[in-house]
């Protein structure tokens, strides 16, 4: 049972770590960014060729993991996201646009690096051998790193002035802009920041679980699944729906393992159930 | 669209003239009978995308419309396979079951609004390709295989469907079954959009408080609009089964649905007709582009972003701004 837990937790904090990306940007820009899982795998790959390929230390590749990918981010919100937002008549443009960048970077990735799956090696050796649980220091390591930078995003959100205002954004864009706040930057700074938290678990994760260019979708959709349990647009719902989700998977595994691979299934089905009797998810707002 | 009554007739006869003389001649003029199946692809996606139309309609944006043409596969190869029903009977009985389940899964999940749908029912798509893995009667990821053609309808000794295994040119049949069931289906999307619920429908895209307080039966109405457009993906669904005489978990996935989803984008999600010309583009555009080899989805996706960038309306709001213009 400790084991279950152990394993719940490192693959909780992956996925919160994924999921907040996801919700800060729908927060600010009522977008769905479909292209989440397709940024995490561009991250995974960009370690992959900076730590595996080039042999530079884990860190710098990470560095350049998430600096490209915000990059990505502040360019797909300035060109693209802003444009269409400006000329259409419905909101809902928005998700053609992120769908087909979704396509357009399983394009790249697939062109770029090819669809075999690609490792790394492990930045830590040895296995953590104690009280009923056994896990690799890699884990260990890639889990409590995880952790820093979700504690690193809330402080950032809670308490510098950049947070403040993206805050402010996501309750109202309107009073947000009478109060001063500069709309349109601040819209591409959060942007930027989901597509580097994107690009950031891609890059530690790549160190455990492999990367390949067909993951991006399978990926998209967990995102969604903890977004929508912990509720759309609210950094602890996105955080507990992360957790939640990872504690569900690790138990699910072991539980169900008799009935086959139905884990998922059940899953599905409980979060049907769940947002029945409770629409917006945990922590979410009404939306409409 | 405001047409007058004369040019709209004349269209509609152009437009039935060109689906089922046309192009049937043109086809068998140059000798391209493989146009037959893309085009009885297209016909039958843009039946699943005037559903999904639907629900853009009542303002909800449905990326799970792909679990239903799912569904719909499985039930015709079902009863076909297992229980010796006639194709026909087993289409709309295909459609039926959708709508019913659809009432079911709607009832709750309708609550929802804005992405929380949107999410829900891509989960939806996937819970129905994990579900015909793991029923025992959808035979896992072998999928159901070797489904015979439809057989003659007869009604009172007059046949008036021939057995499809005994035409000489069954994607011939398979084209005109395909665009018949479009033009019916267009048909009946037109006048329900133009009808006292098409209205209603509009209202709640706009305000659902509001038409709510106004007392129109919001709760029902969706259902409706939600039943009717799984109808549709479970009859789209049921042919693809026959056509492709196999159903597997893989047939309808993630990527369909929100193809779906994309057909009504692209062709404008304020046209009735929009999901039909959005299809066609698409699906035509992508496999134009199968010449290009490996850059295929990067110049597709690419043309998408563009596409999007000028046209976020749609296709169809093209022709909206000349008139005005004009």
């Amino acid at each position: 049972m400790e084991q279950v837990i152990a394993n719940g937790l490192y693959l909780g904090a992956q996925y919160a770590l994924i999921a907040l990306g996801l919700t800060l940007i729908f927060a600010l820009m009522n977008v769905l960014n479909f292209a989440h899982g397709q940024m995490y795998v561009l991250g995974g790959f960009i370690t992959y060729t900076v730590y595996g390929q080039l042999g530079l230390p884990f860190v710098v590749a990470l560095l350049a993991s998430g600096i490209t990918l915000a990059v990505i981010g502040a360019l797909m919100e300035k060109f693209l996201f802003r444009t269409v937002i400006r000329r259409s008549h419905r909101e809902e443009s928005t998700m053609l646009l992120a769908a087909a960048t979704a396509f357009f970077f399983d394009a790249v990735i697939l062109l770029l690096f090819g669809e075999k799956q690609r490792g790394v090696p492990k930045i830590v050796k040895g296995v953590f051998n104690d009280v009923g649980i056994i896990m690799p220091y890699d884990r260990i390591v890639v889990g409590a790193l995880a952790i820093v930078f979700i504690a690193a995003f809330v402080l950032y959100m809670q308490y510098s002035r950049v947070g403040r205002a993206m805050r402010a954004l996501a309750q109202d864009r309107v009073a947000a802009q009478l109060m001063g706040v500069r709309v349109d930057r601040y819209s591409m700074i959060g942007f930027a920041m989901g597509a580097m938290l994107a690009g950031i678990v891609g890059g530690l994760l790549v160190t455990i679980t492999g990367v390949n260019s067909g993951i991006g979708g399978p990926i998209s959709i967990k995102a969604f699944l903890m977004v929508m349990i912990g509720g759309a647009g609210v950094v602890g719902g996105a955080i507990a729906g992360g957790f939640i989700l990872g504690m569900m998977e690790s138990v699910g595994l072991t539980v169900l393992r008799e009935y086959g691979d139905v884990t998922y299934l059940v899953i599905f089905a409980a979060l049907m159930v769940f947002l029945s009797v409770r629409p917006n998810g945990l922590m979410g707002k009404p939306w409409g | 669209m405001k047409l007058n009554r004369n040019t709209r007739i004349a269209a509609v006869v152009a437009f039935l003239a060109i689906v089922f003389i046309t192009v049937p001649a043109a086809i068998s003029a140059s000798g391209r009978f493989d146009l037959y199946y893309t085009l009885t692809s297209v016909a039958l996606l843009s039946i699943a995308s005037a559903g999904v139309w639907l629900t853009f309609y009542i303002g909800r944006i449905n990326i799970g419309q792909g679990a239903y043409a799912l569904m719909g596969g499985y039930v015709s190869a079902i009863l076909v396979m297992n229980h010796g029903w006639s194709f026909w009977l087993t289409l709309p009985v295909a459609g039926l079951f959708c709508a019913a389940a659809s009432v079911l899964i709607g009832l709750p999940i309708l609550r929802l609004r804005g992405v929380y749908f949107a999410m829900v029912t891509l989960v939806l798509t996937e819970v129905a390709r994990l579900l015909a893995l793991a029923l025992p009667i959808t035979n896992g990821a072998k999928g159901i295989v070797s489904i015979p053609l439809p057989g003659a309808l007869s009604v009172f000794g007059i046949t008036l469907i021939p057995d499809f295994a005994t035409l000489q040119n069954s994607r011939l049949a398979f084209y005109l079954l395909a665009v018949t069931l479009m033009v019916v289906c267009f048909a009946i999307m037109y006048r329900l959009v133009n009808s006292r619920i098409g209205k209603l429908c509009q209202s709640l895209q706009q305000n659902e408080e509001l038409a709510s307080s106004i007392g129109v039966n919001i709760a029902n109405l969706r259902v409706i609009a939600y039943a009717v457009s799984s109808f549709f993906g479970g009859v789209s669904g049921a042919i693809f089964a026959a056509i492709s005489q196999s159903i597997y978990p893989s047939s309808f996935t993630v990527t369909d649905s929100v193809n779906f989803m994309l057909n009504c984008f692209l062709g404008g999600l304020g046209y009735v007709f929009g999901p039909m010309l959005g299809t066609l583009v698409l699906y035509f555009g992508w496999d134009l582009l199968f010449q290009t080899g490996q850059f295929q989805l990067l110049i597709y996706s690419g043309l998408m972003i563009v596409l999007m960038l000028v046209l976020p309306n749609g296709l169809l709001s093209l022709a909206e701004t000349t008139r005005k213009k004009g």
